[in-house]
């Protein structure tokens, strides 16, 4: 295509500038769609009450208090194991046929649908380690499901650590491990944060996976052993046997302003902590 | 040179290479203490690797392999028996660019300090300050202690640098052309500093600027192709060479 850069550079401008935003306006008008419909529906009482007949009635409070059970518990177990296959497989191994089967597992286990990590969870936590339909259960389920999400991301932060960074450690007479907690991690820290709310969104979002390992009790959770409900499936279950629309749409709202604020909360307490040097 | 005494560094037959590709060859000098040795030559001489067989950074990258003796202090340097951590806290390094770590000043300069067992705010102001002193930093910072290192100038930047190895009280300093991406006025702060720690300390310049080496050197070495050509006096290495091709690089006519 020969002729006027000018011209080209205008056509470029206004394809790129139609595409971002469609995208804007995608994401506005699903979120304006389900907070339109919800948030009438959402009140202090929705908040904080149990559902009553099936929740027909009465608010979402146990399905909150599951949610979030359930994702702290899938996020603690996962964050420490994935950073820390991203450090072995970055800093503790040169390239080998062990990192490349690693990465390429990590890289199949992203890829698998939702609803067979709920199935194996199910055999294996429910029904074989008899944990039950649990938080336990469900949050071991989800901690697999985004493992590879957690490592891959974090591999990515620390490889963009320069390596000059860690050359100054060493020779300032750093172990290894030194090097790795006080020059590597805090750099890479981040770009580790975009990995970890990714996951909770995906975790706080699911329903295959934990309505197979969690299951769907409306009672609040007391233990970890207790089974228990989140709001994505109790959406799901309301909105599926036509149990209540208005109620399934104000528990959508509520689950949408939780990944909101969850994710304006971490970028807060991470540019606090990373923003004093760089 | 020629002296009785046993020298700070003792380089004897020493050779490496990466993978198969050798890039040092036999190589044999001694380093004196208290005194400044420059290490000129072309770009892909073997300098930096050089240096960096001697505070063992090497070992970072996979696939070098050595030969030969290096003795430091009386002691063996190569193998893996050798404490590295220690080893590297007596032989500090300065970089090409300066990376100063996205902390503040302050915690660069004690940063290696504080892992070495450094206790207690105010000893390490104290060996802030003096470690800033030396490395000829102190009067521009010392008002700015807590602001991040990354607002330094280049300049001073690499002076930090040198400071963070001063607070970590090295025998050896070793610098690898630490001035290439200097402005003049900034080479000269950084040479005028190493003038003066020469009283304290044994320092390694690679330089890729001769006539850096011919300042401040009080010997130099000629690094070609992964053998050292020469070594002597600096005067006579630049007034009368023994090998036609240290002559011919000084003079510019290769390199």
């Amino acid at each position: 295509m020969a002729g006027n850069p000018r011209f080209e550079q205008k056509i470029v401008r206004a394809v790129l500038w139609t595409m971002t935003g469609a995208t804007i306006l995608i994401l506005l008008f699903i979120v304006a769609f389900i907070l339109r419909r919800g948030l009438p529906e959402v009140s202090l009482e929705f908040l904080t009450r149990n559902p009553e007949n099936m929740g027909v009635e009465g608010g979402i409070f146990p399905t909150i208090v599951g949610t979030l059970a359930l994702t702290l518990m899938a996020i603690v177990i996962a964050t420490p194991l994935g950073v820390g296959t991203a450090i072995y497989l970055t800093e503790y191994t040169w390239e080998n046929r062990l990192t490349r089967i690693i990465r390429f597992g990590a890289d199949c286990l992203a890829g698998i649908p939702s609803i067979l990590f709920g199935l194996f969870g199910f055999i294996l936590f429910v029904t074989k380690l008899k944990l039950g339909w649990s938080i336990l259960s469900g949050g071991l389920t989800l901690s697999f499901m985004i493992l590879p999400t957690i490592i891959r991301t974090s591999e990515e932060a620390i490889r963009s650590v320069p390596a000059a960074y860690r050359e100054v450690s060493a020779s300032l007479g750093c172990t290894k491990w030194q090097t790795v907690t006080r020059v590597v991690l805090p750099s890479a820290l981040p770009g580790i944060t975009t990995g970890v709310i990714l996951s909770i969104g995906r975790s706080i979002g699911e329903t295959a996976a934990v309505i197979f390992t969690a299951g769907s009790s409306l009672h609040i959770p007391t233990s970890l052993f207790s089974s228990s409900r989140t709001m994505a499936v109790h959406f799901y279950i309301l909105a599926r046997e036509g149990i209540s629309m208005p109620n399934a749409y104000g528990t959508a709202a509520v689950l949408v302003a939780t990944i909101l604020m969850i994710n304006i909360v971490s970028y807060y307490l991470m540019h606090r902590f990373t923003r004093k040097y760089s | 040179m020629e002296t009785n005494r046993e020298p700070l560094i003792r380089v004897r037959d020493f050779s490496l290479w990466a993978s198969s590709v050798r890039i040092l060859n036999r190589l044999a000098l001694d380093v004196e203490p208290n005194e400044i040795l420059g290490i000129i030559g072309p770009s892909g001489s073997g300098k930096t690797s050089f240096l960096r067989c001697l505070n063992r950074l090497i070992d970072l990258v996979p696939g070098y392999r050595s030969e030969g003796e290096i003795v430091f202090g009386g002691r063996t340097i190569l193998g893996p028996d050798v404490n590295v951590v220690e080893l590297r806290r007596k032989m500090g390094m300065v970089f090409a660019i300066p990376v100063p770590l996205p902390r503040s000043i302050f915690e660069n300069v004690v940063f290696g300090a504080r892992l070495s067992g450094v206790r207690g705010r105010r000893t390490r102001l104290d060996l802030a300050e003096e470690s800033l002193r030396r490395a000829g930093l102190w009067d521009e910072v010392r008002e700015r202690l807590d602001e991040s290192a990354l607002n330094l100038s280049g300049g001073q930047q690499q002076r930090l640098c040198i400071a963070r190895i001063l607070a970590l009280k090295p025998e050896v300093i070793l610098l690898d052309e630490p001035t290439s991406g200097l402005d003049p006025i900034s080479t000269h702060k950084i040479e005028e500093s190493l003038r003066k720690l020469r009283a304290a300390y044994t320092i390694i310049l690679v330089t890729n600027n001769v006539k850096q080496a011919a300042r401040v050197a009080d010997r130099t070495a000629f690094f070609l192709s992964g053998e050292l050509v020469e070594i002597g006096p600096t005067a006579r290495i630049f007034t009368a060479p023994e090998d036609p091709r240290t002559n011919d690089y000084i003079s510019g006519r290769f390199g």
